[in-house]
């Protein structure tokens, strides 16, 4: 067994908040680059012509890119050889989130409870925490801090199993034309097609980790990746649903074994400010 | 030729509401407030009541927005729109006590267009996601009623050359409605 102390993952976690309000991942970058050069709307590059300015400003003076630091969420991956030591992964993330916002003034956006108070806990947390089991003796912690804008234009549809590949293009594009400007579009569609009704949106939200535009694996998700991702462009939204040719800079689909009788569908919606950072301890 | 934005300063007048036209960019100067869900809430349940508000509404502008802390040499941390639908439920009655203009990201319902139209009013768009850039236009800001609600409070904030769009002008013409028409490939 190799020992990890949660003085360790607290420590190197209140740093990666930072890494990942203050600097937009290269591959989005490039992505929304790509966009303005592309995009037909004058307002349209205008606009995204902003977003690198502004990814710019947030870089250099360590200013949150945007102020909807989001609610932190962790895809945590832990090798079976590992023994957390001094306490629990829950808390020593909690700790990390609490610390990390009070050092980058971070904004602390989650309320203590949903329906009533709605007082807000002022330490943004707790997170919210997705642990998988991995073989070997590595810990490996991804922050992608989630705002509201986006997250509030998700969706998740139990489909019939035989609607085939068409039926599933519309509930993507008739999700992401629907949410218009609202998730500050050009936005990056996490789809997550089987598993069950509460699989489909994990996978949904990990399509969201991967490298902006990089294909699945497989060529037939790849073709309907690129199919689903030219039919969003067509409906004209544009940047900040305000018209233009770059409603999503890329359609993400992950995959999961399901119940004959189901065919879950979930959309995870990502802003342009797709912000995530990854250790490895 | 690049045309530049026409400057705008607040309060906004009845002749300045009315001469913005959908999809003229601008840049703001001035003063305006932000207020986000809760502060809404309590602004419409006073109105309700006939009770004074914290703020005076005519010729106002609001900002649906609830910046970052603001870092020890700055006046606010970033500082970008947030979505304005979440409002609509409240704008009418704001409009209808006076409030001229308001910036968020996101289309409007038909009933705050409605008011729009008819105590004239404007809706500007600020880029949604671009708040380290919209920050450095950010001169001043304070906190003027419900400090309790954090980054939902209300702040005054005093603003220079904020670069806006008239996303939906004061007769009802909406850019998110003509914008995306026009780039929409059947």
């Amino acid at each position: 067994m190799r020992s990890i102390s949660v003085d360790t993952i607290q420590k190197q976690v209140a740093s990666l908040c930072l890494t990942a309000a203050f600097d937009l991942p290269q591959d989005v970058h490039q992505a929304i680059a790509c966009a303005a050069e592309k995009e037909a709307s004058p307002l349209g590059r205008s606009m995204l012509n902003q977003l690198l300015e502004n990814a710019g400003i947030a870089a250099k003076e360590r200013v949150p890119i945007c102020q909807d630091t989001g609610v932190a969420v962790f895809f945590v991956e832990l090798g079976q050889e590992v023994a957390i030591t001094g306490g629990t992964l829950q808390e020593a993330l909690t700790k990390a989130v609490a610390q990390g916002w009070k050092e980058g003034y971070l904004r602390a956006s989650v309320v203590e409870d949903p329906l009533f108070t709605r007082k807000n806990t002022g330490i943004n947390g707790p997170p919210v925490v997705h642990l998988e089991l991995v073989p070997g003796d590595r810990l490996t912690i991804t922050l992608a801090p989630k705002g509201g804008g986006s997250e509030n234009m998700s969706a998740l549809a139990m489909l019939k199993p035989t609607m085939g590949p068409d039926a599933i293009a519309d509930f993507i594009v008739d999700t992401v034309v629907k949410a218009g400007g609202n998730p500050c579009p050009p936005v990056i569609v996490g789809v997550g097609i089987g598993g069950n009704f509460e699989m489909a949106p994990y996978l949904a939200k990990k399509a969201l980790l991967r490298h902006v535009g990089e294909p699945h694996p497989d060529s037939r998700y790849a073709a309907f990746e690129h199919q689903v991702l030219d039919r969003i462009n067509a409906s004209g939204v544009g940047p900040q649903g305000l018209g233009g040719t770059t409603t999503a800079m890329a359609v993400h689909v992950e995959t999961y074994p399901c119940h004959m009788a189901s065919m879950p569908v979930a959309v995870n919606l990502n802003c342009h400010a797709a912000r995530h950072a990854t250790i490895e301890l | 030729m690049v045309m530049t934005p026409r400057k705008i300063t607040t309060p906004l007048t009845a002749e300045v509401v009315d001469s913005l036209v959908m999809g003229e960019e601008i840049l703001l100067s001035g003063t305006i407030y932000t207020a986000r869900d809760q502060a809404h809430q309590r602004l419409c349940a006073l109105l309700a009541k006939d009770e004074a508000l914290p703020i005076d509404l005519t010729g106002t502008v609001i900002y649906f927005a609830g910046p970052t802390p603001p870092p020890p040499d700055k006046p606010v941390g970033s500082a970008g729109p947030t979505t304005s639908g979440r409002m609509d439920a409240f704008s009418p009655k704001l409009i209808a006590s006076g409030l001229s203009g308001m910036i968020g990201k996101g289309t409007r319902s038909p009933e705050v267009i409605e008011a729009m139209k008819v105590h004239g009013a404007v809706y500007f768009a600020a880029t949604g996601g671009a708040g380290a850039l919209i920050a450095r236009c950010i001169k001043t800001s304070e906190c003027v009623a419900y400090a309790d609600l954090g980054p939902e409070a209300i702040y005054r904030m005093g603003i220079e050359n904020l670069p806006l769009v008239v996303a939906i002008d004061r007769n009802g013409r909406n850019l998110y409605r003509n914008g995306p028409a026009k780039y929409r490939k059947d």
